[in-house]
């Protein structure tokens, strides 16, 4: 039996194979676009290709998650991601914890007990102010690739404060401060303190935080960031965009 | 598929009567028609011979049939606050476009014009902003009590003062309907609307019950009369029919929701136009909905005809709304007391403040207290741009998988 964790989120769709003792087997990552049902197809393809599994032979059970997670036709079950995240989590870091993830398009902040139980979580407003959206809108203003962002924040000497709440406003705010000639990775690391910001703001940190999600997984300076503002180690799992999934794998492994 | 209840279509003739009535009388200009606010002096207004007409009814029916959509930008256009209350704006927006939810449920033209306007703005400071726009309009009187708010303990100064207000309004009304005030005829219209409040009371605490026989969702439909017809014998004889058939249902164990795994409350306005989606999203996950601060909020019991204008007073001075945190909490423990709830839901609607209380830290202090989990939807009571139907789902089910968990 292979254990299949399907994540469709708003931005990027993510496939986890598992065996039945645990171990990766594949995984791929593709756009979710704007058919959700054949994102989960080709990615669920693409993973097995991966693993060098043809899907005839694999006898595979399936759970999906994420916004799309109703659209995944192989799917046995369906599990919202906050369950997922709070999984994954859990398998690598097994232990009372603060969970942050920060996806495409929303934020969640999840608190787990000792034996992994859910004791609450918070998801962000209707605003996608500190999400992956957030950064990708301000990327596209500042005409700089979205890979290149960690880097450019690393490199900065003197973090710009934004004050702005609202990508909008945080948009023109951005433009006056390179009218005002500050350098782009003073820039891009206020940027970064923006996101870090409203995370903060949605709940309280545990003793252990850990964080997931593909905007950490492609900015890991936002870890070191956050590290630095709550003054203890921030954990981030093995393969961050994949944790979703993988919690999904892990549930379908226990359906 | 839920047992739909049968005392439904007895409500919908008595609010198409009500509708009809007030129709009838703006054409003949007689008897007066007086506007009031949902928790207003509706029984002063009653027993002065004036028909009532409640513009936060017909907000809530803006709402339900999604028409606000369209409405609300139009008083924003007039320079009306997207932020301030969508009742508001979305019932000022449709007398502006000439429309009203009532042409296609009654196929009456217009909303029945106002002789007098009459506000309590223990709801909020917005209700006197709407009314005083129709009395611009109309150029018709506008009177009413003012509140006070955020309250502890209740003092004898307040109720005076409220009582003294509430009997202030007289002279004007008189004016309006040309005919005397009669205190007898008061006393009953208090006596009525305080019989229909302790049927509404039973009716809702028939929800105690497990399983529940009936759901949030359904009381925001069967309030209809508790808040239009309070102060009227049908309004007493509806809920008469209710509460027995709620009661039989109870004995028969009729589920509002097939399998109850799980009971919630509701905290704050109902989101009018997805009552029907989140109700069939919490029956698809086995969760009632069994009470609310909402619905509570016709419950009257302190209505004495003996002394009407001081427990009109106290009626409407003892509420939820208008009383300060300590206290609505400790109203909320009570529920939970009685309704056996496994979690508490907080509607934060963007544009009603006063009736959104998770603002404060009050989800996190229940939840402690009570030891059961307290989630936050954001959204509006009729502004549905305020609204992500799939960040709601989402929360609602994630919610629902960590009571599974528990």
């Amino acid at each position: 039996m292979i254990y299949v964790g399907v994540d469709v989120g708003s931005s990027n769709t993510k496939v986890v194979l598992l065996e039945e003792d645990g171990k990766l087997l594949g995984s791929a990552i593709r756009r979710s676009g704007t058919d959700f049902s054949a994102a989960a197809e080709l990615c669920l393809g693409d993973a097995l290709r991966a693993a060098c599994l043809e899907r005839e032979s694999c006898e595979m059970r399936t759970v999906s998650t994420g916004y799309g997670r109703r659209n995944v036709a192989f799917s046995d079950g369906d599990r919202t991601e906050i369950s997922c995240h709070a999984r994954g989590c859990f398998h690598f870091f097994p232990q009372a914890a603060t969970i942050i993830d920060i996806g495409g398009q929303d934020n969640k902040v999840i608190q787990l007990d000792y034996a992994g139980r859910r004791t609450g979580f918070k998801m962000n407003r209707k605003c996608a102010a500190g999400t992956g959206a957030f950064l990708e809108e301000m990327a596209l203003r500042l005409d700089i690739p979205l890979g290149e962002l960690n880097g450019l924040a690393q490199q900065s000497t003197e973090v710009v404060e934004l004050g702005s709440y609202c990508t909008v406003f945080t948009a023109t705010e951005v433009l006056e401060k390179i009218r005002q000639g500050r350098k782009v990775p003073d820039i891009v690391k206020g940027l970064f303190l923006s996101v870090v910001k409203r995370v903060l703001e949605m709940d309280s940190m545990g003793e252990r935080v850990v964080i997931t999600g593909g905007v950490i997984a492609f900015n890991p300076y936002l870890a070191t960031m956050l590290e630095e503002i709550i003054e203890r180690p921030v954990l981030v799992p093995p393969y961050p965009q994949l944790t979703g999934a993988w919690g999904a794998a892990l549930l379908a492994s226990e359906l | 598929m839920a047992t739909e209840i049968q005392a439904t279509k007895t409500m919908r003739k008595i609010m198409a009567d009500h509708f009809f009535e007030l129709d009838r009388a703006a054409k003949d200009g007689r008897p007066r028609i007086a506007w009031c606010t949902s928790v207003g002096p509706a029984e002063l207004l009653r027993g002065m011979g004036f028909l009532v007409y409640f513009p936060e009814n017909h907000g809530a029916m803006l709402g339900a049939t999604r028409m606000a959509a369209s409405c609300i930008p139009r008083a924003n256009s007039v320079g009306y606050s997207p932020d301030i209350c969508s009742y508001l704006t979305s019932d000022i927006g449709a007398y502006l476009m000439r429309t009203t939810p009532l042409q296609k449920a009654y196929q009456i033209e217009a909303v029945p014009r106002p002789d007098v306007l009459v506000f309590n703005t223990n709801q909020c400071r917005d209700v006197k902003d709407w009314f005083a726009w129709y009395a611009r309009e109309f150029k018709v009187p506008l009177i009413g009590v003012h509140s006070y708010h955020n309250i502890g303990e209740i003092t004898d100064f307040e109720l005076r003062d409220i009582a003294k207000q509430i009997e202030g309004l007289i002279p004007t009304l008189e004016e309006v309907s040309g005919e005397k005030f009669d205190v007898d005829r008061f006393r009953d219209a208090v006596r009525l609307s305080r019989e229909t409040s302790q049927l509404w009371r039973a009716c809702l605490e028939a929800a105690a019950a497990i399983p529940s026989p009936w759901s949030f969702f359904d009381a925001t439909i069967h309030m209809g009369p508790a808040v239009v017809a309070r102060g009227t014998q049908e309004a007493v004889d509806y809920y008469r029919i209710l509460l027995a058939e709620l009661q039989q249902r109870i004995q028969n164990q009729v589920a509002a929701v097939e399998g109850e795994r799980h009971r919630l409350y509701w905290e704050g306005m109902p989101i009018w136009g997805k009552l029907r989606s989140l109700s069939e999203l919490f029956a698809s996950l086995k969760t009632s909905v069994v009470a609310s601060t909402y619905c509570n909020s016709w419950i009257f019991d302190q209505l004495d005809p003996a002394e009407p204008f001081e427990s009109m007073a106290r009626a409407y001075t003892e509420l939820f709304i208008v009383r300060d945190e300590a206290y609505k909490e400790r109203y909320i423990e009570n529920c939970h007391d009685l309704f056996r709830f496994d979690g508490i839901i907080f509607h934060d609607a963007k544009t009603c403040p006063n009736n959104t209380n998770n603002r404060y830290g009050m989800p996190a202090r229940l939840a402690k207290k009570l030891g059961i989990p307290a989630i936050t939807i954001n959204g509006d009571l009729s502004d549905l741009r305020c609204y992500s139907e799939e960040q709601a789902r989402t929360q609602i089910e994630a919610f629902i998988e960590q009571l599974e968990g528990r």
